[in-house]
Formats: structure tokens, sequence, C-alpha cells
């Protein structure tokens, strides 16, 4: 129960005073409640966990990171095998 | 999915274990803290991946398992009650209290309710305005908001019907009881991403200055992983300590603020007991004392009930990374996850449910890009 999954915001709406959004989780959609992120907008991405949008997923540092994976993955192949590499 | 299937790409996995291999000169013990991650790196096998000497211990991160068996018992004896509708995450209802659990109170004609979320407890309290409705509130850091949130919106809504079971955890006294456990051989923690979402990182510098280990707050999907391992094992090989975040994606140093101010609203620190494991105090939330009339222990009388581990079950010593599950003598024939004899066989988080799921029989791991979204 404890597992949140990054979700797409398709809709958002005010419903009996609380904000809510329709969240796509690659196919499955749920209702979601945004009272913790208010200023989510439609098209953004979140960690949503039991029913509550809990951060924005930032796409800046999402890429950051896949950018220095496959940086490691480019020195590795310049080195040879990493295991004969002297440190 | 975005953010999901990037994570996994095992050309790029194949990157980060070099570089983890070219750093370790030496063995070190790692313990990643949420059953979540626990379950990534068994159904993965990124423990056999990595190279020899590193270990990966599992943490006590499930909240479905740390739950005490007297909560258990207080549960099924509340969703007895007539009138009572009880409401609960799912992975709740065959954890086994003291002789039965609650898909069995259900059996028995008890009115009990799987919901996704808090806030459908508080629909069902609003829709059944002549019964009690009481939601089980379990869980770590990440699961207390929405909690807090179905509580502040009862007061705000005079929702009078609708109170809550509160065993809330939370995971920096659970890495300060950890280090200070004698048998602790544990040189550095991925930190939970998650947790880390709602909380921030400002509670782990400190720990970490005072245990001398590096604290890596890490991500879920398998690269998140091995970035966590490459990041604490290079800190080890140095010699530093200190708090690192490799899941910027989805966690800043200051959390989420809108839902901390709801967490020191609704809830206050209190020591509590964890299942197998025993009292670490200041480890828990209970309401505080503005919202104590929701409180399903007051409203129903049920604080009077202690209950003791049975003896059989050693999660106790899997929680605190001191046995992996399959070491357990009941494993995989007396206690199975439809036989559960303990919490950590029962949960989607429990590192026993892991091992029976991905690690029977020689089951091989599932390949990186095999992952399920969602
Ligand atoms: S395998 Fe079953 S009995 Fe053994 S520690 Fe895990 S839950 Fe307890």
């Amino acid at each position: 129960m404890c597992l949140a999954v990054p979700g797409r915001v398709m809709e958002i709406e005010e419903r009996d005073g609380t904000r809510m959004a329709v969240v796509d989780f690659g196919g499955v959609v749920k209702d979601v409640c945004l009272e913790y992120l208010p200023d989510l907008a439609v098209g953004e991405y979140a960690i949503v966990h039991v029913g509550f949008a809990l951060q924005r997923l930032d796409e800046e540092s999402a890429l950051k990171t896949l950018e220095l994976f496959a940086e490691l993955g480019l020195l590795q192949e310049e080195f040879g095998d990493p295991l004969e590499v002297e440190r | 999915m975005r953010y999901l299937a990037e994570f996994q790409n095992p050309e790029l996995a194949r990157g980060l274990l070099d570089d983890i291999r070219a750093a370790v000169t030496r063995p070190w013990a790692l313990m990643e803290v949420c059953g979540g991650q626990t379950h990534t790196i068994i159904r993965h096998g990124i423990d056999q991946l990595l190279p020899e000497g590193i270990e990966l211990i599992h943490g006590p991160g499930c909240p479905v398992c740390v739950t005490p068996l007297e909560i258990i018992d207080k549960a099924l004896e509340i969703a007895s009650r007539p009138g009572v509708i009880f409401c609960s995450f799912g992975d709740m209802l065959r954890v086994p209290g003291t002789g039965r659990d609650l898909f069995r109170v259900r059996g028995e004609g008890g009115d009990v309710r799987v919901v996704y979320s808090p806030l459908d407890a508080l629909r069902i309290a609003i829709d059944n305005p002549d019964r009690e409705v009481v939601f089980f509130g379990i869980g770590f850091e990440t699961t207390a908001p929405p909690n807090a949130m179905a509580v502040h919106q009862a007061r705000k809504l005079g929702i009078r019907n609708f109170s809550v079971l509160v065993s809330h955890v939370r995971v920096p006294p659970a890495i300060e009881a950890v280090m200070s456990s004698p048998d602790c051989r544990v040189q550095g923690f991925l930190a939970a991403g998650h947790v880390c979402s709602v909380m921030g990182t400002e509670e782990y510098p400190a720990l970490a200055a005072r245990h001398r280990v590096p604290i890596v707050v890490t991500g879920f999907e398998p690269l998140d992983i091995l970035e966590g391992v490459r990041r604490t094992v290079r800190q080890l090989e140095r010699g530093e300590h200190t708090v690192d975040n490799a899941y910027p994606r989805a966690v800043r140093p200051e959390g989420n603020p809108a839902a901390r101010a709801m967490l020191a609203d609704v809830f206050e620190v209190t020591d509590r007991s964890w299942r197998g494991i025993g009292v670490i105090p200041l480890s828990g939330w209970r309401l505080s004392e503005r919202y104590r009339d929701l409180d399903a222990e007051h409203r129903f009388e049920v604080g009077g009930i202690t209950t003791r581990e049975p003896a059989e079950c050693r999660s106790g010593e899997v929680l605190q990374g001191l046995l992996k599950p399959n070491e357990c003598g009941a494993f995989g024939t007396v206690c199975t996850p439809r036989t559960p004899l303990g919490a950590t066989m029962v949960s989607s988080e429990g590192a026993c449910a892991a091992y029976y799921l991905y690690r029977r029989l020689g089951s091989p791991a599932a390949p990186l890009e095999a992952n399920p979204v969602g």
C-alpha cells in the first residue's frame, strides 16, 4: 500500500470544496486529491499515493539524471573493461 | 509511461553497475529502508547483479509489517462490533492478529471494507450517517498526510460518525534504532524516496553525522536503486558520511510544505511499538489533542488490549536485517502468502513475500525492461 506511482494530470475540478484531479497511470485512471499540490497543472506528472498527489515530478531533473546515467555508460566504454581500469 | 520505463533501461543499468564495480575495493553492507525498494531489488535480482561484497540488508520500511499485533487486535475487536463499518487498505486484511485476521472477521459478518484512499472511508461515513465508520490509519510519512487530510476534512465537514485507528510510524527513529543495535552491520542507508518527497531531507544530516553513515535518498525503479548504491559506495570508499539525494526528480530538500503543515496540525509524535521489534522512542504519530475525539481507540474503549508475539515467526529479525527471509525455518513451508505466520509474508512490501514471489525454487529474476507499469 505504500507504493507511490507517477501519474499524469488529465483534468482538474473543485469537488465539495476540495481540489481534485483525474490522473492517468499509464491507462488506469483514478481520482486524486490535489490539496497538497494545489498549483499542479493539467499535463504535469506527480507522485501519487493512496489517492493524493504528494510531489510534482520534475522533468528537468529526471532528464538530468538519465543523462548522467548515459554518460556513465559512455565513459565506461571509453575506458574499456572497468575491472581492468587502474584506480 | 514517462519517468518509469526510462528508469528501467538495461543499457544504462550496465553503465551504473560498471561504475559501482570500478569503485569497490572492499565489502560494504547497505540497508534499503523501504519495502518497496526491497521488492524492486529482489524482483530484478539487483542484489545478485551487484559486485560481490556489496550486501543489501532489507530494512523495516514496510508499514503493514511493523503495525503491532496489539493494534491489529484492536482493529479486529472494533471491526467485529455491530453497527461499525471498518475501512482499511487491502494489505491489512490478511495480517494475522491473535487467532484471526480482518478477512475472517468479514467472513463472520463484520462489515470490513477495502478502500483505496482514506477519503473513500470518509465518503462511506457521509453516505452512512447511522453507522460508525472507522478507518485503519497506518503507514509511514508518505501515507500520513492523506490520512491526516481525512481527519481534517471530517472535522471541517462536521462528520461525527467517522474515526481513525491510528498507527503511524516514522523513518528517522527507525534508522536510529537500527544503528543503535549492538548487532548492527549497516554501513550506509538508501533512504526511502517517497517518505522524503513529503518530509524533505532535514531530519537526516544529524543522523548521518552521529552514526558516521552515508544516507542517500533513493527512488524505486531499478536504475534509482543502482544510483543510490553507487552514491553510497562512493561515499564509503572515500570515508564520507553525508546526506545525498539520488532521487531529485521527486524529492526537494523541504519536502512538501503543505503536507508537513497538515501533519503538524493533526498528529503529534509519540513512542510506538513496532511489530517484531518492540518500542522505538518517538517513532510514531498519534492524533493531536485537538483531534482526540476522532481517535477510534478512545471512542471504542479498546485501550486495554495487550498481546504477545508468536514465537515461531522470526519477522522481527527479518525487519531488523538480521535474517534473510529464506533463512527462516517456516519460510515457504508452513508460512506462505496464503497462510502467513507474520505480516512480512502478507504485505506487498514485506521482505518474506518478496522472496516468496521472486526467489523460490530458483525462479529467475525479471529482466529489467519487463516491469509492469503502475
Ligand atoms: S517466513 Fe513467515 S514465519 Fe518466517 S519470518 Fe517470514 S513471515 Fe515470519
